[in-house]
């Protein structure tokens, strides 16, 4: 009796390790960053000297509880540090403080966007339960050299929110869709880099498989440390695939701890249940119980941006946006504070201002970011919007000239690539070229009909009239030439069809 | 003169140096010159640097003639138990794992001192990272009690004890976890407080128990100890367990005469040696001559404060001790392997049996399946201890009762017992596990041995222990006393 994969339900659930944007270490005055010289920023109580005390970073306090505002979360009266006994030499204390017991976090969900059927539709949106957020540290890097180890305690004391999901997720593209979506919550609202490349994000995905339609949870598996999108989505589709081989195998699943080798794309066991640390969790003497008062919450409160998928659908809703542009523009809550300063300055079109951003802006800004990582050999930064040279007004502007007629379409695009080189007003590239379309319609009218007149065009004109819509653009052409190209297309058209009747 | 200066109180050196009758380098050459003398029979020191000492007793003098001196503790030495940080200075905690560490930092009791002027001078032995009653665990040498070197000074802080009992030193820091500064001040005739906990930061202090450890002043008077907390108690940012609240414990209290002195109900039955019983009677027959109020009062969990110590103290020193791997600093095995295997050689090498001891039991306390039934319990036993000893002190000012039930010990008398060892502690753990302020003041003689009362305090009282600690000794001539060596 074989089934099908469709058969089986996989239910996961993620733990996610994201380090703090923060200036010190969480419980050191010390600094961190990405790319110093091993061992560069440590100080006596990252070194775990003896006689030094930890002292909790205020600043990584408030990153977790703005966090835990943009989930929704109800931030908790107080919050508790637990020491995580283990011996290993990335660990200098051989503890790590973690909270098990009062976490900073508690409850709160993030809505998550599935892929549409195509780039142009909207998929199914749905919430995904966070259980709570934990404030920790991080710990060294152990490597192996030679016949000796070397450790690095750099990223030792780096703050790490550890933000622990529902097992609501049912999908590798689920799982996908909710990291993302976090990575943009937590970007936009400044609590964290995640930037992957560096180690900043790092997830254990718990992966179990049910008979569909079946209420108990499948023994699940921990597949730890993965630190990228795509190794979380590729690990739940080998998992699935595994789970579902042993179990119609007849075998069983057993509880372990999990490793992934991103380049064969192959989990394996690390460690099995028995194998499980003890690791005598106490509460930390060192750091009394800290109370969250109502009036940081409340001024935390201010700092919670917009989310991600509220600013999508008000877009879609209230500007009248495609979806397309929409879901481009909220990824990047820069971006999207730069579309709507764009629109406050002319409120008219909205969508005209977005088809500018997300075609022409981000085209223009990606090239020459490009071109700036050539000349340095740098890692390619992100679309950058301090730098561009062109300004919300600025934008706003060019399109306005557009909409009132005084350029074309095709002008347009002339001026901006003038305004992204120089910066200056479009009304002023506009002048300076001379580019102001002739809506002069006594002038115009001259003109229209000097050229019905020409002979060379009367082939056209009975076409014209004989029922070929098309044949009118013949008469265009020798117009545009009349004018050095500067009449407006949308009078011409009309006064050639008045005067061909 | 200078053969005086050792028996001199630090506030009477203190006078003559601002009266300019001595400087800092008189009486530090005096001291250094006894060091030599009697070091070697007392063991007190484990370190002296003789060249640094003098250097900063003629920053002193330079300064104190330009007008700048820096308080009544300018140019006075202070010897500091080796397991508070001295820039610079060794931090062994008398253990083979850090016997190679010098500080690369002050622990903040030491900035404070740098800023009142002290000398700091020397360091002191004690039990392997505070572990003990004795000093007899000290991983580097003995210390003997100068009223008799067959004896232990106590312990942990033996070496303060001892040096400031000998006159080798007019003051010294100790630290406190169960009774390791009132403990050795009984057992050598001096003065040693334990503040309440969060009044002195721990930052620089070597942990041994967080939640137990206080740094506190030893002396051989009351007016040295109260000197000596003033220059200590001060907040710190580095230590979120300490508090700004220095002014509230060091404010005078009033007439001490007044005090309302509880007795705990049978406390003098237990274990207690006669003469110890004599003079601690002696004492409060004293307080009542004077107008105190005695009472009896009841603590019926007292009890449980050696267990509920011993599960506590010991399952935070496992892991406040997990540190010590041979890794970063320290004894590193020179056996070969793994990192891991490097770890745990280096550890089975570096810590001594006492030490072990703590951390297994500490260890075990924590371990799953076990928490619940010794660490979880203990947490409830300290809350109650702590009630009842707050529910106490709401209807007396002071509690009285010996500081160790029997005088000193010969040394390795008890080495091979340490359950018995433990309850050397029985009567000043309960302040730690409470977090109160209290104090051992000398008493009387079992024999040649010194015996003191101990004091046990609301939260901040400090003053007004140290005013009952007067009132005693201005009647009595135990003040000062040091044994003819």
């Amino acid at each position: 009796m074989s089934s099908s994969p469709s058969d089986w339900e996989v239910v996961i659930g993620l733990e996610v390790h994201v380090q703090l944007h923060t200036r010190a270490k969480v419980f050191a005055s010390s600094p961190w960053g990405f790319g110093k010289e091993p061992n560069e920023q440590v100080d006596s109580v990252v070194l775990g000297l003896p006689g030094t005390l930890p002292v909790v970073n205020r600043e990584a306090v408030e990153k977790s509880i703005l966090f835990g505002l943009v989930v929704g979360s109800s931030v908790p009266e107080q919050c508790a540090w637990d020491r995580k006994n283990y011996f290993y030499p990335d660990n200098p204390k051989n503890y790590q403080l973690t909270q098990k017991d009062f976490p900073i976090v508690v409850g709160g969900q993030v809505e998550i966007e599935l892929p549409g059927i195509s780039r142009n539709v909207m998929g199914e949106h749905k919430f995904v339960r966070i259980h709570h957020a934990h404030l920790e540290e991080d710990v060294g890097k152990l490597s192996h050299a030679g016949s000796g180890s070397l450790v690095d305690y750099n990223r030792a004391g780096v703050p790490l929110l550890e933000i622990v999901t529902e097992p609501d997720l049912r999908s590798a593209a689920e799982a996908e869709a909710f990291l993302r979506s976090l990575v943009a919550l937590l970007t936009q609202a400044g609590v964290a880099d995640c930037d992957m490349e560096k180690g900043q994000l790092r997830c254990d995905c718990n992966v179990s498989i049910r008979r569909r339609g079946a209420e108990k949870l499948g023994t699940r598996t921990e597949t730890k440390n993965l630190n990228s999108i795509s190794s979380v989505r590729d690990t739940v589709i080998y998992e699935t695939a595994r789970q579902i081989r042993e179990l119609e195998a007849g075998r069983t699943i057993t509880q372990e701890t999990r490793g992934w080798n991103a380049e064969l794309s192959r989990g394996y066991v690390l460690r099995d249940k028995e194998d499980a640390h003890d690791y005598r969790y106490f509460p930390d003497p060192d750091i009394p119980t800290l109370r969250i008062s109502r009036e940081t919450v409340a001024r935390l409160q201010k700092l919670v941006p917009e989310s991600l998928y509220d600013r999508q659908r008000r877009y879609v809703e209230k500007l009248g946006l495609p979806f397309t542009a929409a879901s481009v523009l909220v990824n990047d809550r820069e971006l999207a504070e730069w579309f709507e300063l764009a629109v406050a300055a002319h409120p008219a079109n909205p969508q005209g201002i977005a088809n500018w951003v997300t075609n022409d802006l981000l085209r223009d800004l990606a090239a020459s970011g490009a071109a700036g990582a050539l000349l340095t050999d740098a890692v390619p930064p992100a679309v950058s919007l301090a730098s561009c040279p062109i300004k919300p007004a600025q934008l706003a502007g060019l399109v306005k000239l557009t909409d009132e007629g005084v350029i074309s379409k095709q002008q347009a695009k002339e001026v901006f690539t003038e305004m992204f080189k120089t910066g200056q007003e479009a009304v002023a590239i506009v002048d300076a070229k001379g580019l102001r379309q002739n809506s002069d319609t006594g002038e115009l009218e001259k003109i229209v009909q000097a050229v019905i007149a020409d002979p060379a065009v009367a082939k056209s004109i009975a076409e014209y009239r004989a029922g070929n819509e098309k044949a009118i653009n013949a008469l265009k052409g020798p117009i545009m030439k009349r004018t050095q190209g500067k009449a407006n297309p949308v009078l011409i058209d009309q006064l050639l069809r008045k005067f061909l009747g | 003169m200078a053969d005086l200066l050792h028996t001199l109180s630090a506030a009477e050196l203190g006078r003559r140096l601002s009266a300019g009758l001595l400087t800092s380098r008189t009486l530090c050459e005096a001291l250094i010159a006894r060091y030599h003398l009697l070091n070697k029979k007392v063991g007190a020191f484990t370190h002296l640097d003789e060249r640094d000492v003098l250097t900063q007793a003629d920053a002193s003098d330079a300064r104190r003639k330009a007008g700048q001196g820096r308080g009544p503790l300018e140019g006075i030495p202070v010897a500091i138990k080796d397991n508070i940080a001295v820039k610079g200075q060794p931090l062994t905690c008398s253990s083979q794992m850090l016997a190679s560490l010098v500080s690369p930092y002050d622990a903040h009791v030491t900035e404070r001192l740098r800023a009142a002027g002290a000398i700091l001078y020397g360091r002191l032995n004690m039990d392997e990272f505070a572990m003990g009653s004795s000093t007899e665990n000290s991983a580097i040498q003995k210390t003997f009690n100068p009223w008799d070197l067959a004896c232990i000074p106590g312990g942990s802080s033996g070496g303060s004890a001892a040096a400031l009992a000998a006159g080798l030193v007019p003051l010294a820091l100790g630290s406190d976890t169960g009774g390791s500064i009132r403990q050795p001040a009984s057992h050598c005739g001096i003065v040693g407080l334990k503040p309440t906990y969060g009044l002195i930061s721990r930052f620089g202090l070597v942990a041994f128990a967080s939640s137990l450890d206080q740094i506190g002043p030893m002396a051989r008077c009351i007016e040295d100890c109260e000197l000596l907390l003033s220059a200590l108690a001060s907040a710190d940012a580095r230590d979120m367990t300490c508090f700004a609240v220095a002014d509230r414990a060091l404010t005078p209290a009033g007439d001490a005469k007044k005090l309302r002195i509880g007795i705990p109900k049978g406390f003098l039955g237990k274990g207690v040696g006669a003469e110890v019983a004599t003079a601690v009677t002696a004492a409060i027959d004293f307080y009542r001559s004077q107008g105190c109020a005695i009472s009896e009062v009841e603590l019926p969990s007292a009890d449980l404060a050696v267990p509920t110590y011993y599960v506590v103290a010991t399952a935070e020193a496992s892991s406040n001790l997990g540190r010590y791997d041979g890794v970063r600093y320290g004894h590193r095995s020179a056996s070969a392997g793994t990192p891991v295997e490097m770890m745990t050689n280096s550890r089975s090498e570096g810590f001594g049996a006492e030490v072990k001891r703590r951390i297994l039991l500490g260890t075990f306390v924590l371990s799953a399946g076990y928490a619940d039934a010794y660490y979880m319990r203990a947490l409830r036993a300290r809350s109650k201890i702590r009630a009842e000893y707050l529910a106490a002190l709401a209807t007396v000012d002071v509690l009285l009762t010996p500081t160790v039930p029997t005088p000193a010990f010969k040394v390795g008398e008890k080495a091979s017992d340490p359950l018995q060892l433990y309850l050397e502690d029985i009567f000043t753990i309960p302040a730690n596990l409470a977090g109160l302020p209290a104090i051992s003041v000398p008493c009387g003689k079992s024999g040649h041995l010194p015996v003191g009362f101990h004091l046990v305090g609301a939260p901040l009282s400090e003053a007004k222990l140290l005013a009952a600690g007067r009132l005693f000794e201005s009647a009595h001539g135990f003040a000062h006393q040091q044994a003819a060596l």
